[in-house]
């Protein structure tokens, strides 16, 4: 063997080596970004959603990942902090290099970071139940549009089993979600025939506690005359205070019954629910919904949960709405990918449309083919004395999304769909 | 006459055993009270209450308890794992795939007051009082007769009188003018919310001119005497968020106030108190589950001593150094802030930790039928006093007091007369930092512990004290209970939020006027 035979071969094998691990080793795993509040007033909700997208993606790598490589999972902390998701998109987005991003609860922290997505051109998932008034190209709406929540369960209050309602407190957290909530349904209720003085709007701001004061007020606000109930928007930790003080002041559901738009089986947690039985929550999946994907979903969660030690669940597991709303986004994402064989955005988010996918809540949900949203069944729980729900109402099959709330004057003749302005390159 | 006797009783037995057939729950009627679709359910409820059948009771109770499940077209009760069929009370087995009944609102709501006027032929007369409690605004027309059999049974003068409301409540609707204004009349003396409420709505439809003038005068009775209710209520929520606020500054006014540290790290003080009610919790939840409502008592100890200690590490480690440069102590004060939160944060986690209420501090008691004093804001007022008490009583009447105030009034001439200037400022600070551990222990049992729970009240704290006069406990007192009163009274005119700038932009103009703030040390220690 001569000494140049030696050089070639070497080089060649080095050469070779080079071509087929360097891309292998720069792409092994596609990046996802989960972008939700570990910390603040907000954590009491959406850290068990950044667990929820890390089940889901140990679940898909265990089957093989997705267009066969290996999802890895880059979680942030923005801290209920909402400019700083603004920055932690970017660097997800820039940085990180992530496809797609699941995060997001509060609509503040969403519109926070729209610009971030739309002005890179990348992908997000947001889980919960939201104002409607949005669509954006760049992300899908995996939580519920006010027709799939708000407007069911006032009309289910008004309806002769929900207790008749013709009063209205609308209590919310002081930011756009509770806001525009509130504007859609004091146009709902108006269309009804409901009066302008029959309806009290109340709002507090982040991480109040206490609810004194605003309880007295439903109090007499119930005691002049007509049903009255209680619609809450009310977000973050600010539900414990406000529910002990319920409980402890001895407001019944009987009585005035609190419907909640942002409290299920999570927030409840740690609150004594016994004085609490009757009061209500409009979701669009509860814990206690008993088909077979949901057992296999709520065995998923309790065996991941005890795996992992996660605190409370490990001992007493929860499954809750935007969990589910989490699981199918990310779920839906990685069969679009699959369709489309690409991560690239603009690809994902044609191969989107029309995704299906066996909720746990007991349906086939779908993504519509036009307005981002996904079509959900919806229902109304009565809260029980051990935390869970009691669904007392449903509707008969899934609704699709409505994000432009016909009550709302200036959105008629909005389209149905996102959109699309020149891209900015 | 013997025998005469013996046949009257023994007629008399059989009418009862005749009686109580008739009027015993059959199992159909027990399954169409749990089945079918609501209306139909109440229709049959109220068919059966009508009876004023007594062996309903326990049925509607295992109704409202959960008890009862339904499989293969019957009703059966199921308690302590074992069934029995609903109506006949035969022992049963549970057939599989038995489904519990639901009850929504409405329905509890129809079996509560179904219970509740049942109750009225309790032989005991709190249960019947009890039971009046309940109804008061849930009686509707298919209850009159009830009510009227219950009026004429009654013997308690005042519960005869309290019924009457009831039947008044539902004759206010009657076809007959005479009895509505009756009714109307009657009304006049009750100290209900659902009075008001009743009143408002007849007075919306009533046709007639008489009628709707009584109506009218009793719905101001009703109404001035319901304000009493809302005016206490607005005075303790603001004494409520008064003890509160002076728990929270009490320990700022010595570390501040009498030592003249700015102390940043006050909050996160507090938080530590608050955790250590959180750790004493689960310590005897897993070692005395028995005795588990007692853990607050043991927790304010340990509140106490846990900020205690971390106040003599502060003092010890960085804020002696720092006397009287307030700028440096701000900001080291600040920057331990961030670390004992942090440091929290690493040990118990970013999520917030759940403090649950020990039973009997969870509900409340009412004192105006518009009127419900949750056990907890009591225990808390109370707690406020006590710490306040205590404090004063330190501060005045012992020792060390006397040393603290000698030495914050002249730092130097206290050093020359023998005062060990440096142990009096460590005992000064660990008190204050106690006192904080003391109010953590305190609001743990009203919001949530979580690291940042000291942030949300520093601002708070030391609005207290500068308001009140920097160096005056007294000044702490009346600064907190006022800021308590007028917030609460301002957030039921204007909303939590405005109230909370409102009450702000209070505070600025009023140090504007006046800088040394309520009450100002007089004499020649109040220049430094």
């Amino acid at each position: 063997m001569n000494r140049r035979f030696a050089l070639k071969a070497v080089s060649a094998a080095v050469a070779l080596t080079g071509a087929v691990s360097l891309p292998a080793w720069a792409q092994s795993t596609i990046k996802v970004g989960v972008l939700h509040s570990l910390s603040g007033t907000m954590a009491i909700s959406e850290t068990v959603l950044k667990d929820t997208v890390l089940m889901a993606i140990d679940e898909i790598n265990a089957s093989g990942g997705v267009l066969g490589k290996k999802l890895e999972p880059v979680v942030v902390d923005p801290a209920s902090n909402w400019p700083l998701f603004a920055e932690k998109a970017r660097q997800l987005i820039g940085q990180d290099k992530v496809v797609v991003t699941f995060g997001c609860w509060t609509s503040v922290s969403r519109k926070s970071v729209l610009p971030v997505y739309e002005e890179l051109n990348s992908l997000l998932f947001y889980p919960v139940q939201y104002e409607g008034e949005e669509l954006s190209k760049n992300v899908f709406y995996t939580g519920a549009a006010p027709n799939q929540q708000a407007i069911p369960a006032v009309e289910y209050l008004m309806s002769k089993d929900g207790g008749n309602a013709k009063r209205w407190v609308l209590l919310g957290t002081d930011y756009v979600y509770p806001r525009t909530t509130n504007k859609i349904l004091r146009a709902f209720l108006k269309s009804k025939g409901v009066a302008e003085v029959d309806i009290m709007e109340e709002y507090t701001p982040f991480g109040h506690a206490d609810y004194q004061s605003i309880i007295a007020k439903i109090k007499k606000f119930a005691s002049e005359g007509k049903k009255t109930a209680v619609v809450s928007t009310i977000n973050g930790d600010s539900n414990v205070p406000f529910y002990k003080e319920l409980g402890n002041q001895g407001l019944k559901a009987t009585d005035v019954p609190v419907v909640a738009f942002s409290v299920g089986e999570e927030e409840l947690r740690g609150v004594d629910t016994k004085p609490l039985v009757g009061h209500l929550a409009a979701w669009n999946y509860f814990q206690s919904i008993k088909n077979p994907t949901n057992d296999a979903f709520i065995k998923k969660w309790s065996d991941y949960a005890k795996a992992k030690g996660i605190a409370g669940h490990k001992d007493k597991p929860l499954t809750n709405d935007p969990m589910e709303a989490t699981y199918i986004g990310i779920m839906m994402w990685k069969q679009a990918v699959e369709k489309a064989k690409s991560t690239d955005t603009d690809k994902v988010i044609a191969a989107m449309a029309g995704q299906t996918f066996t909720a746990p809540s007991g349906i086939t949900s779908k993504m519509d083919e036009k307005n981002h949203h996904l079509h959900k069944s919806v229902f109304i729980g009565e809260i029980k004395a051990d935390g869970q729900f009691n669904v007392v109402w449903k509707t008969p099959g899934p609704v699709r999304a409505q994000p432009w709330s016909p009550f709302i004057p200036e959105n008629k003749g909005k389209k149905d769909e996102p959109v699309i302005t020149v891209a900015k390159k | 006459m013997r025998g005469f006797f013996r046949r009257l009783l023994a007629s008399a037995l059989l009418c009862l055993l005749v009686a109580s057939r008739a009027l015993a729950l059959t199992p159909d009627e027990a399954l169409r009270i749990a089945s079918g679709d609501n209306d139909a359910r109440i229709a049959a409820l109220a068919e059966r209450l009508a009876a004023a059948d007594a062996a309903l009771l326990p049925y509607l109770r295992a109704l409202l308890a959960d008890e009862v499940k339904l499989a293969g077209g019957k009703a059966y009760i199921v308690r302590d794992g074992k069934a029995v069929e609903a109506g006949s009370g035969a022992a049963a087995t549970l057939p599989d795939g038995a489904e519990d009944v639901l009850n929504n609102n409405r329905m509890r709501r129809e079996l509560e007051s179904a219970v509740a006027a049942l109750a009225l032929f309790s032989p005991e007369r709190d249960r019947r009082a009890d039971a009046l409690r309940q109804l008061r605004d849930q009686v509707d027309e298919g209850k009159l007769g009830l009510l009227e059999k219950a009026e004429a049974q009654e013997t308690d003068a005042t519960l005869k009188a309290q019924i009457g409301m009831l039947k008044s409540a539902v004759l206010i609707s009657s076809a007959d003018k005479d009895k509505r204004l009756f009714a109307a009349r009657a009304l006049a003396d009750s100290h209900e919310p659902a009075t008001r409420s009743l009143l408002l709505e007849r007075l919306g439809v009533e046709g007639d001119v008489q009628v709707k003038q009584t109506i009218q005068t009793s719905l101001n009775a009703v109404e001035s005497r319901l304000a009493w209710g809302e005016r206490f209520g607005l005075l303790f929520t603001g004494a409520s968020l008064g003890s509160i606020l002076l728990l929270v500054a009490l320990g700022l006014a010595i570390t501040y106030g009498l030592m003249g540290v700015i102390n940043m790290a006050h909050g996160e003080l507090m938080m530590i108190g608050a955790y250590a009610t959180y750790v004493v919790q689960n310590l005897f939840r897993s070692f005395m589950p028995g005795a588990f409502d007692a853990y607050i008592v043991a927790a304010i100890p340990v509140a106490f001593v846990a900020s205690a200690l971390i106040g003599v590490l502060l003092e010890r480690t960085v804020i002696r150094w720092l006397y009287g440069r307030p700028l440096e102590t701000l900001l080291a004060t600040w920057g331990i802030s961030l670390i004992l939160m942090q440091t929290v944060r690493s040990t118990f986690g970013a999520q917030n930790v759940g403090v649950e209420n020990p039973s009997w501090l969870s509900g409340g008691v009412q004192v105006l039928p518009n009127l419900t004093l949750p056990y907890n804001r009591i225990a808390i007022l109370v707690f406020a006093a006590l710490v306040l008490a205590a404090m004063a009583w330190l501060i005045a009447r012992t020792r060390l007091g006397l040393f603290v105030r000698g030495v914050t009034q002249n730092r130097r001439m206290a050093a020359c007369v023998g005062v060990n200037t440096a142990r009096v400022d460590m005992a000064a600070f660990a008190l204050g930092a106690g006192i904080a551990g003391l109010a953590g222990c305190a609001l743990s049992q009203i919001g949530n512990v979580g690291p940042d729970l000291g942030q949300s009240y520093i601002v708070d704290a030391f609005m207290v004290v500068v308001l009140g006069g920097v160096g005056q406990l007294i000044g702490t007192v009346v600064a907190a209970l006022g800021l308590g009163v007028i917030n609460k009274f301002l957030e039921g005119l204007a909303g939590a939020v405005l109230a909370k700038i409102m009450v702000l932009v209070f505070i600025v103009v009023f140090i504007q006027k006046r800088p040394q703030g309520l009450f100002a040390l007089k004499g020649r220690s109040a220049e430094s």
